[in-house]
């Protein structure tokens, strides 16, 4: 309403002067998004090129030829096949653990009253601002002793139980009413149902966020499977196309057609789901 | 009620308190056993490890020696007689930590203007969405897809040297191998990479400045830009300091930029805080001088932490 009457007003004083502005606002916005943009332009544009072609003096945004061929190459130079399938599943396991266990702990710390509570709370909250690179040492060591050196396994427990999906979760629990619970409780109905068929179809906005905030992290996660993983077969998409640059430096061409190939799942599930990614951030604004 | 009657009460009650915690418990139990195994006992293992020295292979060659990792990653003999100027420009840890303070202190404050720029002028605007969407977008790419795709545009015969040539700007160098630009090439893949995201808080917090202060800096007849300076700004303050406390903390952590596009280099130019735990835990195999280097980092993470709770406890009493 208000905005609207000052919007007016303005108009009225100068009827020119708000649309120059509007208009250079829209000129400076594309500017900004073309900026933002080149990277994936340039990428898309070299992966259909020839390797000599990619740097050649002046650079054509339109390559002469169209090479999709590069888009075959690739998948019979590289296994992507077996880092996507990896990476899908690692990716998986990790968002589907991750949201069960901390919306299943999430509850109890929301809506449960028990001994020890809090100081348990804390302890979660302590370790969010704890930065993993400091302890990444230890639960390496701790890993390969358990034999878990070199397996996916290593990669699914590594980020399943992170307490900043539990915190998530309590936050938004804590925002359904008590009364709900306890109205459901006097009807007869267990804790387990009460979570399961209550507090669960109401935090269908927050476990969006978080299964796109667990999906999307790992599926762009780089250091810890450069840690863990060494053998091809258990690679995932990030340290796989990483060995491919490594070793064949100046196919440009394909490194590109790779990449390209590499960010697709993610953009797809961004697009999608961008409206819960958006307002997850905007209202936790934690980062994941 | 008779005493007895209580006393049967109170047991009642306290049967239900403990079947209470029992199913709290079990609600509790498979975050927290993954969470205890795999997150707690590692911190405090580190914390311990970094007073023993080992050099992985079997347990039995772990040896307890004191303060010794952090004299040596300090190197405090040297610098003791030669100064912190040989501890910025020699030490591998001095030089970690002059790169990732310099690389915080450029990126934070750009990354800020940015994002708030972007902010302004997408907010109440329409087709906010689709622009809001683009911004966003290098923030869930594939970190090393984007790294290897500007570390290419960056390189000699590059796009961006190309264009800095045609504008008379000639620059004949790949920017990721020159020891003064490698640092910038990183600053700017991160700037870029991070704006559309700090963007998205700033336009949330917007949402949040009331309409009656702007109307009434415009009654006094402030103009836009004014009323940025003066009513904007400072209602967003708390926002403004909760995103450069997320950022500082971040910046410190920085390690998949670095090892795609420099790999620390060239020399030791981009050498991060990180990039030194990596290098000495997992080529060099140093444990102990790894998790020292690793509690420097948690002490400061922690100090900023700290900072940030004290000062939000402030905001709030404000």
């Amino acid at each position: 309403m208000e905005q609207s009457i000052r919007q007016k007003a303005i108009r009225r004083d100068h009827p020119l002067v708000g649309k120059v502005v509007r208009a250079v606002i829209y000129v400076v916005l594309i500017a900004l998004a073309v900026f933002t943009l080149i990277p994936f332009v340039w990428m898309i544009s070299s992966s259909l090129k020839l390797d000599r072609e990619v740097f050649a003096y002046p650079m054509k945004w339109i390559p002469e030829t169209f090479r999709w061929e590069n888009y075959v190459l690739i998948w019979q130079r590289v296994p992507l096949l077996t880092y996507f399938k990896n990476t899908a599943l690692v990716a998986i396991a990790v968002t589907l653990l991750q949201t069960i266990t901390s919306s299943f702990a999430a509850y109890a710390f929301a809506k449960l009253e028990f001994r020890g509570r809090d100081t348990l709370f804390l302890a979660y909250i302590a370790t969010i601002a704890v930065p993993w690179q400091a302890y990444m040492l230890p639960q390496f060591i701790m890993m390969r002793s358990m034999g878990l050196y070199d397996t996916l396994w290593a990669m699914i427990v590594l980020q399943a139980f992170s307490a900043f999906g539990v915190f998530l979760m309590r936050q938004f629990y804590r925002g359904i009413p008590t009364e709900l619970c306890e109205a459901a409780r006097l009807d007869g109905l267990s804790e387990y149902g009460i979570w399961a068929r209550i507090m669960l179809p109401l935090s269908k906005a927050a476990i969006a966020t978080l299964v796109i905030f667990t999906f999307v992290n790992t599926w762009n996660d780089y250091m810890g499977p450069m840690i863990y993983l060494t053998r091809d077969v258990n690679k995932t998409v990030q340290v796989g196309l990483r060995r491919f640059i490594q070793e064949n430096s100046s196919d440009y061409h394909l490194i590109m057609a790779a990449s390209l190939c590499s960010l697709l799942p993610v953009s797809v599930v961004f697009l999608c789901l961008q409206k819960y990614f958006i307002e997850g951030i905007a209202t936790s604004g934690l980062k994941g | 009620m008779s005493t007895r009657e209580q006393c049967q009460a109170r047991v009642k009650m306290g049967k239900l308190q403990r079947k209470n915690t029992l199913v709290a418990y079990s609600f509790l139990a498979p975050n927290f056993l993954g969470f205890a195994i795999f997150t707690l006992v590692p911190v405090i293992c580190a914390i311990a490890l970094s007073f023993f020295e080992w050099n992985g292979g079997d347990i039995s060659k772990l040896k307890f020696v004191g303060f010794e990792n952090y004299a040596t990653i300090f190197n405090v003999k040297r610098v003791s007689q030669s100064g912190l100027s040989y501890f910025f420009n020699r030490v591998d840890l001095g030089i970690a930590l002059k790169n990732t303070v310099y690389y915080t202190a450029v990126t934070v404050p750009l990354t800020i203007v940015c994002a708030l720029a972007l902010a302004m002028l997408l907010n109440k605007i329409k087709g906010a969405v689709a622009f809001r969407t683009i911004f966003f977008f290098p923030y869930v790419a594939s970190m090393v897809a984007i790294c290897v795709c500007w570390s290419f545009m960056l390189m000699k015969d590059g796009p961006i040297n190309q264009f800095l040539m045609s504008v008379g700007i000639p620059f004949n160098k790949s920017w990721t191998a020159d020891s003064g630009m490698a640092m910038w090439s990183i600053i700017l893949v991160s700037v870029w990479r991070n704006m559309g995201y700090y963007m998205v808080i700033y336009l949330a917090a917007l949402q949040g400045v009331p309409g009656e202060l702007l109307e009434a800096a415009t009654v006094d007849g402030a103009g836009k830009w004014k009323q940025f300076i003066h009513v904007t700004l400072p209602q967003l303050r708390p926002t403004t300091f909760f995103v450069s406390i997320m950022m500082i903390i971040s910046c410190f952590k920085i390690y998949d930029v670095v090892a795609i596009m420099t790999d620390g280099g060239p020399g030791r130019s981009t050498k991060m805080l990180v990039t030194y735990i990596y290098d000495e835990a997992f080529v060099k195999v140093r444990y102990g001088q790894a998790s020292a280097i690793s509690m420097i980092l948690l002490i400061i993470v922690l100090a900023i932490t700290i900072i940030q709770f004290r000062s939000e406890k402030k905001f709030s009493n404000d």
